[in-house]
């Protein structure tokens, strides 16, 4: 043992490749990317290795935003959990709260009433609608733009307005609960939300106009950072990073829940529009698409739950006991599947909670994608991904 | 609140106010006591002209002897280091002066005057100031944020500049008079060369007003004058940057379906600038440790004086121009290309990965814009035969189609090729890359902060108003108006000089032009996405280069023909010549529609405060 040397601090350059070319000397250069840096999504750090603004290799480091969250699972209630879920993808928490409720609703055998289900669908749309909007009005940013930023967000506002009316909260909603959702919609509320939608849906083109089909915006995206569909599915890809890769799986549809069956919409896949299937524009551009087939959904949703009177909760969501069973549910989040996996032992707490975060397995491909492409094209290679940093590292 | 119950916030330590009230009372009783030694000296001068040179003598060089000799002793008594530093500093000062006066031919009246009598009375107004804006600071910063008092000393200032120009005019042109003047100028020159002696110019002023024709003499002197004017060009472009910054938030404000700054000021937050400016100023100095320290502090001097140097022969209209070079153009494009040297040397000496980014996506982007930029300036320049800017506007005085952009099909695509590239040259968007922030987190200036950060700004802002005013003098007729400038009122009375100053020649005109092209620029920013560098190396070299080539070789056999040698080219021309200035009235027709569309659907457009489209508000 004695032999062994602990360094406190490896020398991180020790196997740069110096070279020289003549009298030229040239060398590789490690750069932190995060997890301060404006585009890395909130505290990404991705170590580079670069050869001038060619970037050789990229390292994503995570664990900046860890906070146990599964470790808190097991410790609390079922119901009580709702709200750390919230924080996971803070950008969708209807959909996290949706996928711990139907976890346990599968695990327990739980009964969700039908006007229940009808708003959990038009609200984890509505989510995916504004974690959508965030998603592309960051990705503009990422490529210089700040107006579609500004846009995104006006728009955004206001379902966030719909959501607070609903449940008082504008991020973290806990909403969606184990039985059904916390309250019933407030007065007016079809109405209001239809209206929003009228307002929305040509909003959608004035995105393609001004970003999607811009000239230079086209010119950054197709052709960088593309992903096969073969690459895709072996790396474990989900959500619209999968579908960018022209794979057409949405749970949605393979097991519908929540009465996805019963709506009628489409899954919108890559095409390789605008240059090779599976870059970075097919990605950002399914996710353009999917808004439009949310605003479908809902508009149908609202439809049916104008005719849907009953119940909005499961009477005894608080005091469910979980069976000595397991269970791994998943459902398609705004970022891809996102699945909990519950182990209960005959009490009201989970033996054991695990949650499988789709950002977490769409991250894992940079280095996969981002290698031997120039410095420019990692922010939009991981804005395409669109990874929120809270669901990663849980 | 006040500050004490905030307990991060530390309150100011006693001493420290303490000492700042006694600097407050140095500052008055030294202003006071310099301001009456200045007027008992100009008393002096007054009542003794004849045996001034000793008056001098004694005043400026043996009394600080002495006081130096009895503070000394005063100060070795006391132990106070301050006193007898200040002891031997007299001294000094004493005998060098005593010394210049003694060994130099230099008129003993002239240096008295400017040293005991101006001198003084500069400094205590100097100190007076700056004890009242400390005193005053408070209540400034209130009146600044209200509503009307702003405006006001808005309007108040820029009057003042007018007038405080228009003063400096006058008296150059009053000087170079009486240098003309043969009755009073003799064939005796001053020792430094100028026309007019002291002698000369005291026949002028006789009696009381003697005093007069001391300050008058230094003013015959160009070096003189230029520190003056370098001044006003100084304030001039730190004025643009400020109200840039402001139009372009806004701008992007109303793009971006906000308001942007409201608050400061009053009228829509008018002075967001200055507040910002001040802020900038009073912040911390940096300096990352491990940089080169000395490199850090000159990048950002290295960037924003050949900005200013830019302006030095930018003419504003026929006579309003610092220096009226003959290679003007040339010089302009010089000075901002050395702006670029500021750049790189900040990315290099931030030692900061990002920063050395920034500066090699400059330098890449530099070699690649300065050659189209130059070769669609060509253009122009053969088409009017002449580098002197003021040469080349004075073919564009005869109203819109007498504009070089609608002079022929090459100079149109020569405009639109120079815009590009000088895009490109100010690093804006969508060539921003040295600065890309959602890159490189700031680029070339991500370890800068406070002032000399904001040098970068004020560089960046006055570059974009220099490219701007170049394209303006060299494709869209200058200072001069969409009319024939003979159709001018020529009356001498302030009514035509008005109208002639408004529609059809003048700098008013020139900067609302700049505007309009600055006005396209920030538009462009706030639309437009990044470029990726390698696609602004092939935009440049692969597209704008062999472009502008083309252009130029198309232009020259262009005017090869275009004369009255080849008359049947030569109508062809003015057919062309007068489709393209129609083609050009469309376009700014439909600009300035585009515009007041814009503004009087503003809310609708971009839905400010989306709460108008609000359901039930």
């Amino acid at each position: 043992m004695a032999d062994t040397v602990l360094e406190s601090r490896p020398d991180l350059n020790l196997d740069v490749v110096r070279d020289e070319i003549g009298d030229v000397r040239t060398e590789e250069m490690l750069v932190n990317m995060g997890p301060q840096h404006p585009s890395t999504h909130g505290v990404l750090r991705i170590v580079l290795r670069t050869d001038g603004e060619m970037v050789l290799e990229a390292v994503p480091h995570i664990g900046y935003l860890h906070r146990c969250a599964e470790k808190i699972g097991e410790n609390v209630a079922p119901y009580q959990y709702i709200p750390y879920t919230d924080r996971m993808d803070y950008l969708a928490g209807m959909n996290n709260n949706l996928a711990f409720s139907l976890a346990i609703e599968a695990l327990t055998g739980l009964e969700v009433p039908k006007r229940a289900q009808v708003i959990r669908v038009i609200f984890a749309e509505m989510n995916r609608i504004a974690s959508h909007l965030v998603s592309m009005g960051a990705y503009g940013l990422d490529m210089g733009a700040f107006t579609p930023f500004l846009y995104a967000f006006r728009e955004r506002e206001r379902i966030l307005d719909l959501f607070e009316a609903s449940c008082g909260a504008r991020l973290t909603y806990s909403y969606i609960t184990i039985g059904g959702v916390t309250d019933d919609v407030p007065e007016r509320f079809i109405d209001v939300c239809r209206e929003y939608l009228d307002y929305f849906e040509p909003k959608i083109a004035e995105y393609n106009n001004l970003l999607s089909f811009n000239h230079i915006f086209v010119k950054r995206t197709a052709n960088v950072g593309i992903i096969s569909a073969e690459k895709a599915i072996n790396w474990g890809l989900s959500g619209p990073s999968l579908r960018g890769s022209g794979v057409k799986w949405d749970l949605r549809k393979v097991h519908p829940d929540c009465g996805y069956d019963e709506y009628d919409f489409d899954i919108p896949v890559g095409q390789g529009l605008k240059g090779q299937l599976g870059d970075c524009w097919d990605r950002y551009f399914v996710r353009i698409q999917e808004m439009q087939q949310s605003v479908r959904i809902v508009r149908q949703a609202l439809d049916k739950l104008a005719g849907t009177p009953g119940e909005y909760k499961h009477k005894s969501g608080k005091s469910v006991k979980l069976p000595k069973d397991e269970i791994y549910y998943e459902i398609e989040g705004a970022r891809g599947q996102l699945g909990f996996f519950i182990q209960g032992d005959g009490s009201q707490i989970p033996y054991r909670v695990k949650a499988r975060g789709p950002s977490y397995c769409n991250l894992s491909i940079t280095n996969e994608v981002v290698k031997d492409c120039l410095l420019a094209d990692v922010p939009a290679i991981i804005g395409s991904i669109d990874v929120v940093m809270g669901e990663v590292d849980r | 609140m006040s500050q004490a119950t905030i307990p991060w916030i530390e309150p100011v330590p006693e001493k420290r106010v303490a000492m700042r009230r006694k600097a407050l009372l140095v500052l008055f009783g030294g202003g006071l006591t310099a301001l009456i030694v200045g007027c008992v000296m100009l008393g002096v001068f007054r009542a003794l002209p004849d045996q001034v040179g000793t008056i001098v003598f004694i005043l400026a060089g043996v009394l600080p002897i002495l006081g130096g000799l009895g503070l000394i002793p005063l100060g070795l008594l006391n132990g106070s280091v301050v006193l007898t530093t200040l002891g031997f500093a007299q001294i000094g000062i004493g005998a060098l002066v005593g010394g210049l006066l003694k060994a130099t031919p230099i008129d003993p009246l002239v240096v008295g005057v400017l040293l005991l009598v101006i001198g003084p009375i500069a400094a205590g107004l100097a100190m007076l100031t700056a004890a009242g804006v400390i005193v005053a600071f408070k209540q400034v910063v209130q009146l600044l944020l209200m509503r009307w008092t702003a405006l006001i000393l808005f309007c108040g200032g820029i009057v003042s500049i007018i007038l405080l120009v228009w003063a400096h005019a006058f008296v150059f042109r009053y000087v170079a008079q009486l240098a003309n003047d043969t009755t009073l100028n003799t064939s005796a020159t001053t020792t430094f060369g100028g026309d007019l002696t002291i002698a000369e110019l005291s026949t002028r002023f006789s009696g009381n007003w003697r005093p007069v024709a001391f300050v008058l003499w230094p003013l015959q002197f160009g070096l003189i004058r230029d520190l003056i004017a370098m001044g006003g060009v100084i304030g001039f472009i730190s004025i643009i940057p400020l109200y840039t910054i402001w139009w372009e938030r806004k701008v992007a404000g109303r793009i971006q379906s906000r308001l942007g700054p409201m608050r400061v000021g009053g009228w829509h937050g008018w002075a967001q600038s200055f507040a910002d400016g001040m802020k900038l100023i009073c912040k911390e100095d940096f300096v990352p440790p491990e940089g080169d320290g000395t490199l850090f502090r000159l990048a950002p001097y290295l960037a924003f004086v050949p900005a200013i140097c830019a302006f030095i022969a930018l003419p504003f209209a026929t006579t309003y121009v610092f220096r009226d070079l003959d290679v003007a153009l040339l010089f302009i494009l010089a000075m901002l290309g050395i702006e670029v040297l500021g750049v790189i040397i900040a990315g290099w000496a931030s030692n900061n990965k990002w920063s050395v980014y920034g500066a090699m996506r400059e330098a890449c982007q530099m070699v690649s814009y300065e050659i189209p930029m130059g070769m669609a300036l060509l253009v122009p320049v053969m088409t009017a035969g002449a580098l002197r800017l003021t040469d080349i506007a004075k073919l564009q005085q005869d109203g819109f189609g007498s504009w070089l952009a609608w002079n022929n099909p090459f100079c149109l695509i020569a405009f639109f090729c120079y815009y590009t590239a000088s895009l490109a040259s100010c690093k804006r968007a969508p060539f921003d890359l040295p600065e890309s922030e959602s890159e490189l987190v700031a680029g070339f200036h991500t370890e800068y902060s406070g002032f000399r950060w904001s040098l970068f700004f004020f560089a960046e802002y006055a570059a974009m108003f220099a490219v701007s005013g170049l394209a303006v003098i060299l494709f869209l007729g200058a200072w001069y108006g969409p009319l024939p400038l003979s159709w001018a009122p020529a009356g001498n009375d302030i009514a035509s000089a008005v109208v002639r100053g408004l529609l059809f020649d003048g700098p008013i005109l020139f900067i609302l032009k700049c505007g309009l092209l600055l006005y396209v620029q920030i538009w462009i920013r706030w639309t437009l996405p990044r470029i990726r560098i390698d696609q602004v190396l092939y935009a440049c070299i692969q597209v704008l280069l062999p472009l502008t080539m083309l252009v130029v070789l198309g232009s020259t056999f262009w005017l090869l023909f275009d004369n009255s040698a080849h008359p049947a080219f030569e109508s062809f021309a003015k057919v062309v010549r007068g489709l393209l200035s129609l083609v050009g009235v469309v376009i700014s027709i439909a600009i300035a529609g585009f515009i007041i569309f814009g503004f009087v659907n503003r809310r609708r457009l971009v839905g400010t405060l989306a709460i108008e489209h609000f359901p039930g508000s």
